[in-house]
């Protein structure tokens, strides 16, 4: 018994063994001298871990009585979640080193946020999904402030932990409430006392609390303060990162808790969630406008799609939450690419942030230029680009649950956050001039921005097959 | 007869009187550290006070549980707080505005 439940576990120990080993053998040895190959193989190990899992089809297992689930949806999470994080290291180390930020544990933290990442995606039980969100919010408060002589990226470490810590405090709350209420943490027992009675008042504060908690770490309108702030005062990589991994995961696990535990009350959460999408979608769209600085802009950015996920799961039925699971997988795709782009923005060696930065781009590198374009309307969700098809999907979810005003409402949103994806685009064809910034771009940025800008043109054709991979994953969640 | 009612009205005002802590504090972080660890007590209470009242021991190990971090996630805030006093000579929460927003 005791090795079936390992051995469902086996990726997390494997990994966590990794960041243990690799601290304390760079505390003992070269420390920061260690950085370039602590990344490269970081990297190796997530992508070794993301083949295993993805490759590996035992079924669908429940450890630890229940606490541990390893089935399809958590696999598709986990899978989405390492690769993207992968990418992300292997386009970072350079930046990091040319900063004097080549700091060890940059890729140790971002390992064991990743295990804390997995952990949360298999929860199924209300101490493994606190345990495992705690683990990975732990390590994004420091990575936040990794560079630790900057007021800004301590000041957003700052912030970043107060509402962390806060969002944490709530979801804590409701599942203090829903334990009392139902008598048990797991979900499975969760689901059987609603399905044996009514709804009660304090359960559903308890819900209610949750969602709150769960609405923070998604940065979902109204608790999306401190995204902007924190986007633009961590370092660059470490926004690309917040863009990533922590997004999907947080999706997989509020679509977990929201299923698993509360699917036979779906009309309770229902409205909730679409309300936090529909705000989302259109303060995220209409706050955008008046940025300058591509990191606000991406914070604001990630916030609109965040609401778009959100209505995949407001439908609440299976192909609500496979639509969510195919755009937050394509979502990750995208911001890899538009973040290597943005890594690669320069002037005289120093990084350059500010989107007037990038006009008349397209006659200094227009290979780039037109892989950013490509990127861009892919974010807008412009039809011939992947991103429209995830989109799609998620409106397409809202109308056949009934919500039809939710897709409108979606719809709408869409086109007003095209306005500034397309400005930029502006500036780089159209643009006046400006002092050029440096051609330099190294090998792992470029492959990362080619490929990304090349999977939304040609990912259209079969999605790679994701699409039959999201149908089992919602599968098994919503029954 | 102290009741399980009467356990939840103090650990709710505990609750509360934490978020206030935190939005309505003008002066300084600590206090909101202070605000945050209030707020986990709370839970605390909840979770003891349901476990007892269930007869279910789940509850006092979660409590197990949100000790630990709780007191893991008080070491990172001070740690985070000394970088920025180091960079910015202040801690009071009208000083925490380099980015607005």
């Amino acid at each position: 018994m005791i090795s079936a439940d390992f051995s469902a576990i086996l990726p997390e120990v494997v990994l966590v063994i990794y960041a243990m080993a690799a601290l304390i053998g760079a505390v003992y040895t070269g420390k920061d001298e260690l950085t370039g190959t602590l990344t490269w193989a970081t990297v190796a190990v997530f992508v070794g871990i993301a083949a295993w899992i993805g490759l590996s089809a035992p079924g669908d297992v429940m450890a630890f009585g229940g606490m541990f689930n390893d089935d399809a949806f958590a696999r598709f999470a986990k899978v989405t979640v390492l690769l993207g994080a992968a990418a992300v290291l292997a386009m970072s180390q350079d930046y990091m080193a040319r900063r004097g930020l080549g700091r060890f544990e940059f890729p140790i933290l971002i390992a064991f946020a990743v295990v804390g990442m997995m952990i949360m995606v298999s929860a199924g039980d209300l101490m493994s999904l606190y345990m495992g969100l705690e683990l990975q919010s732990l390590s994004l408060y420091v990575v936040a402030s990794l560079r630790r002589d900057s007021v800004k990226s301590t000041e957003a470490g700052l912030k970043y932990f107060v509402l962390g810590a806060l969002s944490s405090g709530l979801l804590l709350y409701g599942a203090s409430l829903t334990y009392g209420f139902t008598g048990t943490t797991l979900f499975d027992g969760i689901i059987e006392t609603i399905r044996g009675g009514h709804v009660s008042i304090g359960l559903l504060f308890g819900l209610v609390f949750m969602i709150t908690g769960l609405a923070f770490k998604v940065s979902a309108v109204p608790f999306h303060m401190w995204t902007p702030d924190v986007y633009e005062g961590s370092p660059t990589p470490v926004t690309a990162f917040f863009a990533t991994a922590p997004k999907v995961a947080a999706m997989a696990l509020f679509a977990r808790l929201l299923h698993d535990a509360f699917g036979a009350a779906v009309s309770d959460w229902s409205q909730v969630v679409g309300l936090i999408a529909v705000l989302s979608m259109f303060l995220g769209a209409i706050a955008a406008i008046g940025q300058r600085n591509i990191k606000r802009l991406m914070a604001y950015s990630s916030i609109t799609h965040m609401g778009f996920a959100l209505l995949g799961l407001a439908a609440g039925t299976q192909a609500g939450v496979q639509a969510m699971l195919i755009y937050m997988a394509i979502y990750v795709a995208m911001n890899v690419g538009t973040f290597a782009f943005i890594l690669s923005m320069e002037r005289d060696g120093q990084p350059v942030t500010d989107i007037d930065a990038l006009n008349l781009y397209s006659k200094q590198a227009p290979i780039r230029a037109l892989a950013m374009m490509v990127l861009l309307f892919s974010l807008a969700g412009v039809p011939p680009m992947l991103g429209f098809f995830a989109k799609w999907g998620v409106l397409m979810a809202a109308v056949n649950a009934g919500m039809v005003w939710l897709a409108v409402a979606g719809a709408v949103a869409s086109v007003i956050s095209a306005f500034y994806y397309l400005r930029i685009v502006y500036f780089m064809y159209f643009g006046t001039e400006t002092d050029a910034l440096d051609g330099r771009i190294v090998p792992a940025q470029m492959v990362l921005l080619a490929a990304s800008a090349l999977l939304m043109v040609v990912g259209i054709v079969n999605l790679f097959g994701i699409e039959g991979a999201a149908a089992a994953a919602a599968e098994v969640l919503v029954r | 007869m102290i009741g399980l009612t009467h356990y939840l009205g103090v650990a709710a005002a505990l609750f509360v009187i934490g978020i206030f802590g935190i939005f309505l504090n003008r002066k300084n972080v600590i206090v909101i550290l202070m605000s945050i660890e209030l707020m986990l007590l709370a839970v605390n209470i909840n979770f003891v006070a349901f476990s007892a009242y269930l007869h279910d021991l789940v509850g006092q190990v979660f409590t197990m549980f949100v000790l630990t971090v709780a007191a893991a996630e008080a070491a990172i805030g001070l740690a985070i707080l000394v970088c920025f006093f180091r960079n910015r000579g202040t801690i009071d929460v009208e000083d925490v505005n380099v980015m607005k927003g």
